[in-house]
């Protein structure tokens, strides 16, 4: 190895060691192509070695018709530059770390593709170490709960959906409930509307852990688990296409139940959908658990032991992997969490590869429970999905007319041609909506990255005070910097894939 | 549902929320012929809860009463929810109770939010804490009203530090300081935006865009397809 001030730059005789097998590799990139080998000498002076020129060919140097944009020989000293010739990386480390004078500060992101969405982490490294690691958000704010402020109680499931549009049930879901819970109608919503919120919830919630799953493999470079994932995500948002007229930002949970009520073919799509999961969902822990490339990256990886959970209010995949079984759908039950037969996944590793075993055992869990949701829905066909209460239910009937769209010929028929006060009413109770009683209420669901919480102030109008979500995002965010310092800078993109934040809910 | 609505409640009572004009809340003034105009309604939350509170409230109420005598301003119980509203002052004190004692153990604080009440002279700026317990599977509220005039709270990142992030969105929506915190800057909005966009005086829309020289221009000058 030889240390080079850029001044001296003029060994016209190149110091050349034998062929080894390390230096053929080091050099493998320089010696792809046939002018590749100078430019990368000198553009990755760290790696490239021109041990593919033979000695005394008579081949000229690179360095002796250097463009002008390289340092020449009477310019001032300048950085330290390196050259390797192979097999001495270790010396060339340990003199840089020696040296000390290099921590840059990198910006990843905020449109790194590993950063799910845009999120800007401000990264201090020596070498390839995080020394320091400063989450910076706020890149996809939306003002969402500025503008729940400006609807209709019934025009917040829509905007509510908006903020994690990948677990985009999860936020209806936590609204609505807390409008139920403000209105005082929580045990008033029918038995076969809380079937169908659970439904919705986890097939949403498989889909959300396929593409946390999903796109942490990518993130390694494991392109065949993205495509796996995918693939059984789409046919998850097919099902909740067919369900509710949209794969995203469904707006199908509405206060006092559901917009609609399950398609003629609805259960048979129902068990299609989990004929086709019980039988593809394997296939991704067949390729992701006992990887050994996986398991490097991800075993010991992204520590978070459960006092650092409890100190930064962790909630979801990230606690369970620490062996604390808390999972809101059991200990706060809610849509009638506790008649199912389900359980709650934990491991006991703390680091990112138990993270995604749970998420892995999570989606078999969710299949268990839409089984048995099929069965509660076979048991309640033709009972009502929306409460029945007409100043909150009218406006959510969606039912569907013959031609796929708009409401029904009954409904609309009822409206319009039963009596001028029908109208008038359905009018009013569209335009203005429903009145909600003044008070404040916390209501909090088990999303899958973790608790998903609504904060709702009424001052018993028909538009909501003010309406918080706290997004499990947000608060996890705050770990990355716990995870990541002192690590490796690889590892980041794994926490950060553990953690599994949607920049949506994160930034709302 | 409409009567509830109409709370009686003096306008300087924590409880207060405004009053409204007419039939649209927009006063007399606004053209409206509905007839309703010379309508007046007060709205208030509803009024704070007395003993026996039922469920564990009473339990939890007495602990803290003989944790931190005299924090606790009022009890609210609605929609079997506690919230205690508490002052700036006693806040730090009673978190500190409701994470250590083992009879309450609130080990986390799952938000922090604010609500801008600006009708309520004197506690225009209410922040919100939602505290769960894993130990004891339970959740509590704790509420402090501040003055917009001086809009300044102690931070609980001392105690939960899981706040940081909170407490900085909090900040930055309704430019309530928090004393003591870390680092509190803005964390949603960009760092030179003006304003505090959750506040009710914050107009949706219709406000000048603030990023980094760009405008949008009226709508007469934009570009149109129909020429």
């Amino acid at each position: 190895m030889s240390i080079l001030n850029r001044t001296p730059r003029t060994p016209k005789t190149p110091k050349v060691t034998p062929v080894t097998p390390e230096a053929t590799a080091a050099s493998a990139a320089g010696a792809a192509s046939p002018t590749g080998g100078a430019a990368n000498a000198f553009s990755q002076p760290n790696q490239a070695n021109p041990t593919n020129q033979a000695p005394g060919s008579g081949t000229p140097h690179p360095e002796d018709h250097l463009p002008g944009f390289f340092a020449q020989g009477d310019e001032p000293e300048g950085a330290q530059a390196y050259l390797s010739n192979g097999g001495d990386w270790d010396q060339i480390v340990a003199e840089q770390r020696g040296r000390s004078d290099e921590v840059i500060v990198v910006n990843m992101g905020p449109v790194h593709p590993s950063t799910h969405g845009v999120m800007r982490l401000v990264i201090e490294l020596d070498g390839e170490t995080v020394l320091s690691l400063r989450p910076s958000i706020g890149y996809l704010h939306t003002g969402i709960e500025k503008t729940f402020e400006y609807r209709s109680w019934v025009q917040g499931s829509p905007i509510a959906t908006r903020a994690n549009y990948v677990a985009n049930i999860f936020n209806e879901a936590a609204y609505c409930l807390a409008v139920d819970k403000a209105l005082g109608i929580t045990d008033a919503i029918p038995a076969r509307a809380n079937t169908l919120r659970v439904m919705m919830m986890e097939v949403n919630r498989i889909a959300s852990h396929l593409i946390a799953v999903g796109s942490g493999g990518l993130e390694l470079g494991a392109t065949s688990v993205t495509m796996v994932a995918l693939r059984e995500r789409e046919r998850c948002l097919d099902f909740m296409e067919a369900v509710s007229g949209l794969r995203m930002n469904n707006a199908y949970i509405r206060p006092g139940g559901v917009a609609v009520d399950l398609p003629e073919n609805g259960l048979d799509l129902l068990g299609e959908l989990i004929a086709q999961l019980r039988r593809n969902l394997p296939e991704l822990s067949q390729f992701m658990l006992d990887n050994p490339i996986f398991k490097m990256r991800t075993q010991g990886v992204a520590y978070l032991n459960l006092s650092a959970c409890m100190a930064l209010g962790v909630s979801g995949p990230p606690l369970r992997s620490t062996g604390y079984p808390w999972d809101l759908r059991k200990t706060q039950p809610y849509c009638g969490y506790e008649q199912y037969d389900f359980n709650v996944c934990t491991a006991d590793s703390c680091d990112a590869y138990g993270r995604v075993v749970i998420r892995l055992n999570e989606m078999d869990e969710s299949v268990r429970i839409l089984q048995q949701c099929l069965a509660r829905l076979k048991d309640s066909q033709g009972q009502r999905h929306m409460i029945d209460d007409a100043h909150i239910g009218a406006v959510s009937d969606l039912v569907v007319g013959p031609d796929g769209q708009g409401n029904s010929f009954t409904h609309v028929k009822e409206i319009m041609g039963t009596s001028m006060e029908s109208l008038i009413h359905h009018f009013k109770i569209a335009s203005q909506g429903f009145h909600v009683p003044a008070g404040q209420v916390y209501q909090a669901v088990e999303a899958p990255a973790g608790e998903l919480g609504v904060h709702l102030v009424s001052d018993g109008g028909t538009q909501p005070y003010r309406v918080h979500l706290r997004d499990p995002g947000f608060n996890h965010v705050q770990a990355l910097p716990i995870m990541c310092e002192g690590g490796m800078l690889s590892d980041v993109v794994m926490a950060v894939a553990s953690l599994d934040p949607v920049m949506g809910g994160v930034d709302r | 549902m409409s009567n509830d609505l109409i709370n009686a409640a003096s306008p300087v009572s924590p409880t207060y929320i405004g009053t409204r004009d007419g039939m649209w809340g927009s006063g007399s003034g606004s053209g409206d012929v509905s007839g309703f105009a010379g309508q007046k309604r007060t709205l208030s939350l509803p009024a704070p809860a007395s003993m026996p509170y039922g469920e564990w409230f009473d339990d939890c109420i007495a602990e803290i009463e003989t944790e931190v005598d005299g924090a606790v301003l009022q009890v609210f119980v609605w929609r079997g929810e506690l919230s205690v509203v508490t002052t700036p002052a006693r806040l730090l004190e009673l978190l500190r109770a409701l994470r250590d004692k083992p009879s309450l153990r609130f080990e986390i604080c799952s938000s922090v939010s604010g609500v801008h009440y600006p009708e309520q002279a004197g506690g225009e700026l209410h922040v919100v804490y939602q505290l769960l317990s894993i130990t004891h599977n339970r959740r509590i509220r704790i509420e402090i009203a501040l003055p917009d005039a001086r809009p300044i709270a102690p931070s609980c990142v001392p105690i939960y530090p899981m706040a940081n992030y909170h407490e900085r969105e909090t900040y930055d929506m309704f430019g309530i300081m928090f004393e003591g915190h870390p680092g509190l800057t803005r964390i949603l909005m960009p760092d030179d935006w003006e304003g505090h966009p959750l506040r009710k005086d914050y107009p949706l829309g219709g406000i000048p865009v603030q990023f980094k020289g760009a405008s949008v221009p009226p709508v007469e000058q934009r570009r149109s397809y129909q020429q």
